[in-house]
């Protein structure tokens, strides 16, 4: 079985007897953790650079970060009339929290009905057919979705709200469609990792099915889910095109889910190559990166003081 | 394991405790398995719980009827089971609905995407002629091509890079600062937006290695956006070779780089071949982190060409290279094609059919392995 595929090169290998075994092993640990070091410095890499360019703003241009964070006007090729460049980030920032809150509040009780259904009421139906299902939906590229956003759902809200169907409703519906594999898949690993026991230990004492779901099941997974929606939740903030394509990206604040409105993403992939690098129109651009950079990694964060949380809990 | 689970799921949900206590002999009829049924004629509660007055049955002969029974409290147990029967059925209706709902909208989803690109993707015209800015009729073949060629390219860095990362990790890891310094750096890099990778690959490839809008960028920086899914699936695939294998060879005398190589890859490569296509399809699809790496212009490629400077060679990496779900992304933002609407929705419609192509040739392929593996 093993011969068939590896053994190619094994025969003439043993003949010369290359490497003592301990050399040998070196020779694998070392191949492997140069892989595994090459990886990590590319991550300090992009973390330092983008990290560095974003900083330009404040360091080069002299920007106050507070009033980058909070200013509401974004139009940073105009200067307001004390001299400082007109860069306000509050209505990016704002509208990428916006979306995405809003589509996890979409996606979650789906998401969470899929994974029970998948764990708990048909295991067997779940295997064969929503696997594949949920595997699919993941791989559709995100432009695509972005575009069956744009001739459906812009379309489909203009019908009934009016305005020009662009802005956060439409964003966070094509959105909560984007992370639902994500938020489904998580909770399904979540729900599957409760014991048994425990369900048959609730079912001893004449609990329906559904109260023990409700009750032992989805409660005890409860630190898998949060994970699940964490990780969605960096997903809906990092999704770029298909966002931008539907949101209609006007930086401000929008007065209602229906009207133009801008996210992180969106102002980013509009604007960073148009732009020569080091004006402060790019360097603005950067910092909006950086916030984006931030928030991500403070996703990343939360994930890992649940799993830590869990794990003390546990033990 | 399994069988446990088996009789779980087998269990009726019937919530009907103490049925056999009040009368005093065990219950002569099997409950109906239906929690309507159950509720709807009067329960035995019902019958006896409404006190003296009410038509009561003789007591059978023999039957202990001096105990005093709490009527209300068993009035109000039967009611609370009745209620948990209902609820229960009322949330496993609802649940089933929601999924089925979702399959519904998958399924309209690829309909709609398919059927509006349908006269596109079995147009040859379309699929091999060239991009058209101004002017109706454009196709996408270098687009088309650019995608498989950018696909290879980047599997041929990021799966050696992925196999010796997922190889240390779940072989080796020591237990040292470096390990946990890659597991971290790999999951923050799958939690990267795309996009954060796209402005990276700019920023560094494109403007300070010089490298410009190219192929070469555009593959480094799908390299970054692919390594943790690979690191993931080559680990679990390797994690889930038994553990007896691992003992034998080592009981052999292996060391465990040979183990790793003549025994533990190729008894996980259906599984490492099935995650690889799979992620070959996200790769596919892939379209924030090249915008601004592999740029989004595509030169009419000339396939006589084997002038690897020229911009026209397909092979030469350092062209700018469109890809399928950067021209959707581009012809829309832009909007000034006239048939905008067609054309976008037949590459969909293309990308769709590669990226389906992708599902089912992973499990084809995995599911062939498999058992030529456990076969021989």
């Amino acid at each position: 079985m093993i011969a068939g595929l590896a053994g190619g090169g094994r025969g003439t290998a043993a003949r010369r007897r290359p490497l003592p075994k301990a050399q040998l092993e070196k020779v694998g640990i070392g191949v492997t953790g140069a892989c595994v070091v090459l990886v990590i410095v590319l991550v300090a890499t992009l973390i330092v650079m983008v990290c560095g360019q974003g900083l330009a703003t404040f360091t080069v241009d002299g920007v106050d970060p507070w009033a980058f964070l909070t200013g509401t006007v974004w139009n940073p090729h105009a200067s307001a009339a004390d001299g400082q460049p007109l860069m306000g980030a509050l209505p990016m920032i704002f509208g990428s929290f916006a979306v995405t809150l809003l589509s996890c509040a979409i996606a979650l009780p789906v998401a969470l009905c899929l994974a029970i259904f998948m764990v708990e009421l048909a295991p067997e139906i779940g295997r064969t057919y929503f696997q594949p299902v949920v595997e699919l939906l993941v791989g559709i590229p995100s432009v695509v979705y972005g575009l069956v956003g744009l001739e459906v759902v812009v379309t489909w809200t203009r019908s009934w709200a009016g305005g020009t169907g662009y802005g956060i409703f439409s964003a966070s519906i094509v959105l909560a469609v984007m992370i639902l594999p994500t938020i489904t898949s998580l909770t399904v690993d979540a729900l599957a990792a409760v014991p048994d026991a425990w369900r048959n230990g609730s079912y001893a004492l004449g609990c329906t099915k559904w109260q023990t779901i409700r009750s032992v099941v989805v409660r005890s997974a409860i630190p898998g889910i949060l994970t699940a929606l964490v990780l969605g939740m960096a997903r809906a903030f990092g999704e770029a095109l298909a966002v931008q394509m539907v949101i209609g990206n006007a930086a401000q604040i929008p007065a209602s889910l229906f009207e133009l409105a801008a996210t992180l993403t969106s102002i980013l992939t509009l604007g960073i190559g148009n732009e020569a690098s080091g004006t402060v129109y790019a360097n603005a651009l950067w910092s909006l990166a950086l916030v984006l950079l931030v928030m991500s990694l403070a996703f990343i964060l939360i994930v890992h003081l649940i799993g830590k949380k869990e794990e003390v809990t546990d033990g | 394991m399994v069988e446990v689970r088996e009789r779980v799921q087998d269990r009726p949900t019937q919530a009907a405790p103490c049925d056999v206590a009040i009368e005093g002999k065990p219950h002569a009829e099997p409950l109906s398995k239906d929690p309507i049924a159950l509720s709807s004629k009067p329960s035995m509660f019902e019958r006896y719980g409404k006190g003296p007055e009410a038509d009561v049955p003789k007591p059978l002969e023999g039957t202990p009827v001096d105990v005093p029974v709490d009527f209300q409290g068993l009035e109000d147990l039967a009611r609370a089971s009745r209620r948990a029967l209902v609820s229960d059925k009322m949330a496993r209706i609802a649940i089933e609905i929601v999924a089925g709902l979702v399959v519904i909208m998958l399924a309209a989803l690829i309909a709609k995407i398919v059927i509006d690109g349908w006269d596109k993707l079995l147009d040859w015209n379309f699929l091999t002629g060239k991009p058209e800015q101004f002017k109706e009729g454009g196709g996408i073949g270098p687009e088309l091509f650019n995608s498989f060629y950018l696909l290879v390219l980047t599997l041929l860095v990021s799966l050696p890079l992925s196999l010796g990362g997922a190889i240390f990790l779940s072989e080796y890891a020591p237990a040292n600062a470096l390990t946990a310094l890659a597991k971290t750096a790999i999951e923050t890099l799958s939690s990267l937006p795309s996009m954060i990778v796209g402005l990276f690959g700019f920023l560094f490839l494109v403007l300070q290695m010089g490298w410009g809008f190219s192929i070469m960028s555009g593959a480094i920086a799908l390299t970054m956006f692919n390594i943790p899914i690979l690191v993931r699936v080559i680990s679990q695939a390797l994690e889930a070779v038994p553990q007896g294998q691992r003992d034998a060879a080592l009981a052999l005398g292996l060391t465990r780089w040979e183990a790793t190589i003549h025994v533990l890859i190729p008894a996980a490569m259906p599984a490492i071949v099935t995650g690889v296509v799979l992620s070959a399809g996200r790769v596919f699809g892939e379209a924030a982190a090249l915008i601004y790496t592999a740029g989004q212009s595509a030169p009419a490629l000339d396939f006589t060409s084997l002038d690897l400077a020229s911009p026209a060679c397909p092979w030469n990496v350092w062209r700018p290279a469109e890809t399928l779900a950067v021209h959707i992304w581009k012809i829309n933002s832009e909007g000034v094609v006239p048939d905008l609407s067609a054309i976008s929705n037949g590459t969909a419609a293309v990308l769709l059919v590669c990226v389906l192509a992708f599902n089912l040739l992973a499990r084809v392929v995995g599911r062939a392995l498999e058992r030529r593996i456990t076969a021989s």
